[in-house]
């Protein structure tokens, strides 16, 4: 029954190309032999894109680590699992059932299977992991986590995984533990050794050295930013430990204290401040960054409500501030470790009465690294709140990118800030005076001049001199010129990604839909169907997204969220026709696929040509 | 309320002081507050501080959150930046502010509503965090913009003016503040000028988070016979620990004090707190006495004002976090960008 050869249905045969999914417990020390297998993969110049699906728990509970293995360069999720690592009794029933016909489950043999468990349509592959461990190692917690290790070292052997890849990494992952390398590369050498014995190795899904990563690299979103936040001059990191956000000022304060040290005195030049809520969080970026220094705060819907009133504040009084959203399943507490993008809406008009924010949409690493520096120009120059955001898919899993770069001619723009050369030379300074016609003010910062230059920060009514004011006129005033600001704000925000040859159908999305998107076009034309594409960057909207949807005949506005946010947004802010764009959804708390999307369209264009055949 | 500009004449023979700046030049707008209120005052006590001590009104930045004590930054130090945060969170914006440029002087307004209700925590929290600046809560047991409810310092059993009785026991802000660890706590009361203004003064040099609890009445809603926040309460049953006297570091000490009967602390700046004795031996730098004392007048109905605690050996937040001595906002790419070179380096960690 455990034999490969006796399933009914045929082995799968590819190369490059199939999806492993490890099931575990979480707390096993599982994460990093997996994330060693992904590794492995991308150092052997394959594209692979790892997708951690966790649960909200520090041990026990079920979690899953689904690789993704593409040659052609999909990124995205793909439905089906041809490889099941089953380590969790937990679960294993429903992740047996989860293997495509002629697919494989791995599993630890040391206690037999349920003989219910056993599919006649794929091949099981007995390893009796908990054995090995027991006879090689002595202590409990070595057995444990080297369970993890000699899996890894069996799906080397069984998919042709170079062993000098995964032995180079156990080297880089142990640099300054050397005691440990040596144990993890005999546990390797074990599960290695024990799939060459007992299969047939390799199986006929298997991997092929390529050359398709050269150049690139396998980062997370969070840690992007984290190091764009250094780039980008950031010197007030305040934030509350909030999960998919937590690795953001993780990975600041890491790079800071490699890269913010001052030479001479050994001080720091940043300060990370755990506030007692994201309220006080946002407070302290603001005050900050009225006070002239570069802050942010990261944080997920949970703590995105609460500062509603701050940003509320830093609108009207036009505070520059950054906020970066690694947005989750929401409403409430939701679904914290899986993703969505769910805080569209509740972020650009985030607050009470007449708000608008900044929002930047990055959908790779490489983008949180470049955002994340311009938000910070683009706070200073635009004086107001700017939300990167971004979600728990980017921010939390590893995805392959072309290598950050910084323009060394680069400066930062500080936007319209008067020193006290400038103040000398204005008669009377109006700290919201529209001298440019552009709706962007002059600031100062406090202690610039003796007498010159000083305002009342408020988020009362004001004029153009910042005074207190119940004067509706005066009013509404600075609120066509904030308004006239937002109009400015399209000059440097990043346009649309278009690619536009003229077919009648659209596809508009953002941030991580991203990642599918290739893989539906590909598959949508080989049903012979042929779409455009517009990818969303920033907030508020460039008009050339308007153009695009009135220049087809129909528009697939993709939004992982219930509500169709995106869409909504066009509506509102680009007055678009609601029988030109038509939602596709995806809010189960993972990544939309490529197939999904393919379903979505095919199955719309056949209730159109079936309601067309009706009408006629 | 509207925004009132005050008129730019001078007495020709105002004195200026060694900056040569006069009373007039740390004023800021008219009051729009009800006559007789005791905020004003704080303004009036703030305004001749800051202009005794020679401060430099742009190097102060004022910050404060919403009510009506949170409105006077408007009448005194026009020359200084201030904020105007959301109801009970400037204690955040002050740590931003503070952490953006540690060179200048920070000092908050509040007042019970903000800070002991809706804003609790985040004068916990700012407290904890050690931020060098002024904190004063102007303290009237009442909220008096919405017209008169009872605050979470009104004491138990104090009656407003609508005869609405606290139910519940008072938060004391000046025990909170020593409970939490602020290095410098002071109790005052807004019609004792004489004790207020040298607090202030002191509460300024002092390095670390200094707290000041000013008893303020509140004229409209909350001065009546049976309220512990009126005027006739505080003056009677307030109890004045010392006369406190401040002397500032530019200035030379002229006056002979007789040293057997005053404690002189000097400050980080050099500046000099001279506390004369009125009977008790007070030690100001004893933690645990200072909760004793206020707690004993209390329950006798009284109210401990002066110094009731200092401690000069306490770190801010940025000695804590060894913060470089060029203020944040003063730093430009070229201290905070790695450039090219190191990332190329970081790239291959990811690989």
């Amino acid at each position: 029954m455990n034999n490969p050869a006796s399933a009914k249905v045929e082995a799968i045969t590819r190369i490059n190309d199939f999806v492993v999914k490890f099931a575990n417990v979480n707390g096993s020390g599982s994460a990093s032999a997996n994330n060693m297998f992904a590794k492995a993969v991308f150092r052997m110049g394959i594209p692979v894109s790892p997708h951690n699906i966790f649960p909200s728990n520090i041990q026990g509970l079920p979690t899953w680590y689904e690789v993704r293995i593409n040659e052609q360069g999909y990124l995205g999720r793909r439905e089906g699992v041809d490889l099941m690592v089953a380590m969790n009794e937990q679960t294993i029933a429903k992740d047996i059932a989860a293997v495509v016909p002629g697919g494989y489950v791995l599993y630890d043999s040391s206690k037999p299977l349920p003989e219910d468990l056993f599919r006649d349509d794929i091949q099981y592959l007995p390893i009796p992991l908990k054995d090995i461990c027991i006879s090689e190692f002595d202590k409990p917690p070595q057995r444990q986590l080297f369970k993890n290790i000699i899996y890894v070292g069996a799906l080397a052997a069984l998919l042709n995984i170079d062993f000098e890849v995964l032995t180079g990494l156990v080297s880089d992952q142990f640099r300054g533990k050397e005691k440990l390398i040596l144990p993890n590369i005999h546990a390797l050498e074990l599960g290695h050794q024990f799939a060459m014995d007992d299969f047939d190795c390799p199986l006929k899904l298997q991997l092929k050295s390529s050359d398709k990563n050269d150049n690139k690299i396998l980062m997370d979103g969070n840690a992007a930013v984290g190091l764009g936040c250094v780039y980008g001059g950031a010197t007030v990191a305040s934030w509350y430990p909030l999960t998919p956000s937590t690795s953001v000022v993780d990975a600041f304060g890491k790079y800071c204290k490699r890269l913010r040290i001052d030479p001479g005195s050994g001080k720091q030049k940043f300060s990370v401040v755990q506030a007692e809520d994201e309220l006080a969080a946002i407070g302290i970026a603001i005050g900050a960054g009225w006070n002239g220094a570069r802050a942010f705060t990261a944080s997920s819907g949970p703590g995105i409500s609460l500062m509603q009133e701050f940003l509320g504040l830093a609108y009207f009084s036009e505070v520059p501030v950054v906020l970066f959203n690694i947005q989750r399943v929401g409403p409430s507490t939701g679904m914290p470790t899986r993703t969505q993008q769910g805080d569209l809406l509740s972020c650009a008009y985030a607050s009470h009465g007449d708000t608008k924010h900044i929002l930047l949409f990055p959908a790779t690493p490489k983008e949180c690294f470049e955002y994340a520096i311009d938000a910070f120009d683009l706070a200073d120059r635009l004086q107001t709140p700017v939300i990167v955001m971004s979600d728990l898919e980017l921010g939390m899993n590893e995805q392959i990118c072309d290598p950050l770069r910084w323009d060394e001619d680069r400066s930062y723009d500080r936007g319209k800030v008067l020193d006290a050369k400038q103040l000398e030379e204005i008669e009377k300074f109006g700290r919201y005076n529209d001298v440019d016609d552009d709706g962007i003010p002059y600031r100062t910062y406090p202690g610039t001049h003796p007498n010159k230059g000083s305002y009342f920060t408020r988020g009362s009514s004001h004029d153009a001199y910042a005074a207190y004011t119940e004067d509706g006129d005066v009013y509404a005033e600075v609120m066509d010129r904030i308004a006239k600001k937002f109009r400015t704000a399209l000059n440097y925000l990043p346009e649309p990604e278009i690619d536009n040859s003229g077919n009648n159908l659209g596809l508009l999305y953002t941030g991580t839909t991203t990642s599918a998107i290739q893989e539906a076009r590909d598959l949508l034309a080989r049903q012979g169907v042929e779409v455009d594409t517009l990818r969303v960057r920033a907030f508020p909207l460039h008009d050339s997204i308007k153009a695009f949807i009135d220049g087809h005949d129909r528009v697939y506005v993709i939004d992982q969220n219930r509500d169709a946010q995106l869409k909504s947004l066009l509506k509102i802010e680009l007055n678009v026709n609601e029988e030109q764009v038509e939602s596709i959804l995806s809010y189960n708390g993972v990544l939309i696929t490529a197939q999904h999307i393919e379903r979505a369209i095919l199955t719309s264009m056949e209730s159109q040509t079936a309601a067309d055949k009706v009408e006629s | 309320m509207t925004y009132i500009s005050k008129p730019k004449f001078q007495h020709p023979q105002l004195q200026a002081n060694n900056i040569g700046l006069t009373r007039r030049d740390y004023e800021g707008t008219l009051t729009t507050l009800c006559g007789g209120c005791g905020h004003d005052s704080i303004s009036a006590a703030i305004i001749q501080a800051a202009a005794d001590m020679s401060l430099e009104p742009h190097r102060v930045a004022k910050l404060s959150g919403i009510g009506c004590s949170s409105k006077i930054p408007s009448y005194f130090l026009g020359k200084a930046h201030a904020f105007n945060a959301v109801h009970g969170r400037m204690p955040s914006v002050a740590t931003g502010a503070n952490l953006a440029n540690k060179e200048l002087y920070y000092l908050g307004i509040s007042g019970d509503g903000d800070s002991a209700s809706i804003g609790l925590g985040q004068f916990c929290h700012i407290v904890r965090r050690r931020i060098n600046m002024l904190y004063i809560v102007a303290n009237n047991g009442t909220y008096g913009l919405t017209k008169g409810q009872l605050s979470a310092t009104a004491d138990l059993g104090s009656k407003t003016k609508s005869g609405e009785e606290s139910l519940y026991d008072n938060i004391d802000m000046a025990t909170l503040a020593i409970e939490l660890g602020a290095s410098f706590v002071a109790r005052s009361f807004s019609g004792d000028k004489q004790q207020l203004v040298p607090l202030i003064q002191a509460g300024l040099s002092h390095k670390g988070f200094a707290f000041i609890d000013v008893v303020s009445p509140c004229v409209t809603f909350n001065n009546t016979d049976a309220s512990t926040h009126g005027y006739k309460n505080t003056w009677e049953n307030n109890v004045a620990l010392s006369q406190v006297d401040f002397v500032p570091m530019r200035k030379e000490i002229t006056t002979s004090y007789d040293a057997g009967k005053e404690k002189e602390i000097t400050l980080h700046d050099g500046s000099v707190i001279h506390l004369h004795k009125t009977g008790s031996n007070y030690d100001p730098y004893d933690q645990e006495n200072a909760l004793h004392h206020i707690n004993q007048h209390k329950k006798q109905g009284r109210i401990a004002t002066g110094l009731l605690y200092i401690n000069q050996s306490t770190s801010d937040l940025h000695e804590l976090t060894d913060t470089v001595d060029k203020p944040f906002n003063a730093l430009t790419e070229h201290d905070l960008c790695p450039g090219d070179e190191v990332l190329m380096d970081i790239n291959e960690t990811f690989r």
